[in-house]
């Protein structure tokens, strides 16, 4: 496995999806290879950045409308 | 890694006793933690954000109506996801959108690799092709004041804002809302290997904008 090959792998990595024998060279490689291992610092870096981005808000209107539905809902016998 | 879908958990029940008791907070709630995913979703099954506000709002009467026959087989969310993209696919099969539903969910063919080719040795010269030529620095000896930065993490909601629908909405769902893998392959019925190929080129094009955002914000002055 060389470096290029390696960056494609990291979810499937990361997922637990690689096969065995795959999972043990990608990990040998990444203890040899500083670059790599720098890519997946990165990489995990980047997951754990995106999860701290919060979600939109619903507006108001679109509440309201659901909540009457609800309503309806809940009082039909 | 086949499991079976996860079935209802304990607040799941929870919610849907509180939703038939009417109780409005539960729902409100419920509106709150799901609604944005949905109107994405739906967007990408039909044709006009005014459709998908509709086939959402169809969907939440699909929801109360259906309440009653929930048996907690599944989670809650992917019931509530799955009777979501059933109004959606409908609705997009009405409009006779040119895009065929089983291909939604595929990864666009654009072989992109997850890091530029210039990056790495090629064939015929010294060192042996295929190892970094240009490799990524070690982001640890930025602070994390600068990396957790309001700006840096624009940076990141940017990048994933030009991703294309369907890298952006599972990155959105894996990674911004926390989803399992397993809850978005149920929710959005693509396969284990379609979801993570989406993901992992979400990932890497994030990444990619980030390093380029970092090493312009290190780079010494000329």
């Amino acid at each position: 496995m060389n470096c290029s090959e390696l960056v494609e792998l990291v979810t499937e990595y990361l997922e637990g999806a690689l096969p065995e024998d795959r999972r043990v060279r990608f990990e040998e490689h990444l203890r040899g290879c500083d670059g790599c291992t720098a890519y997946m610092e990165q990489f995990r870096t980047t997951i754990r950045l995106t999860g701290m981005l919060t979600e939109e808000q619903v507006p108001a209107e679109a509440r309201h409308a659901l909540l009457g539905a609800f309503r309806a809902w809940s009082s039909a016998p | 890694m086949t499991a079976e879908p996860a079935a209802a958990s304990a607040s799941d029940l929870e919610i849907v006793r509180a939703l038939r008791a009417g109780d409005e907070i539960a729902f409100m709630m419920l509106i709150e933690r799901y609604q944005p995913s949905m109107l994405r979703i739906a967007r990408m099954y039909v044709s006009t954000a005014a459709v998908a506000e509709d086939v959402v709002q169809d969907a939440w009467v699909g929801v109360l109506k259906g309440l009653d026959g929930f048996e907690g087989r599944s989670s809650l969310r992917t019931w509530i996801f799955r009777i979501l993209v059933n109004i959606a696919k409908t609705r997009g099969q009405r409009e006779s959108r040119s895009v065929p539903f089983s291909s939604v969910w595929t990864p666009e063919p654009d072989g992109e690799p997850s890091v530029e080719l210039e990056r790495f040795l090629g064939p015929g010269g010294p060192g042996s092709p295929g190892t970094w030529a240009d490799p990524p620095s070690a982001w640890d000896s930025i602070p994390a004041e600068r990396l957790e930065a309001k700006e840096t993490l624009a940076r990141v909601a940017a990048a994933i804002q030009d991703l294309p629908p369907h890298q952006r909405e599972v990155i959105r769902l894996r990674d911004v809302l926390g989803w399992t893998s397993q809850d978005v392959r149920n929710a959005l019925e693509i396969s284990e290997t379609n979801q993570r190929v989406l993901l992992h080129r979400a990932r890497a094009k994030v990444r990619h904008a980030l390093e380029s955002y970092l090493a312009a914000e290190e780079a010494p002055e000329p």
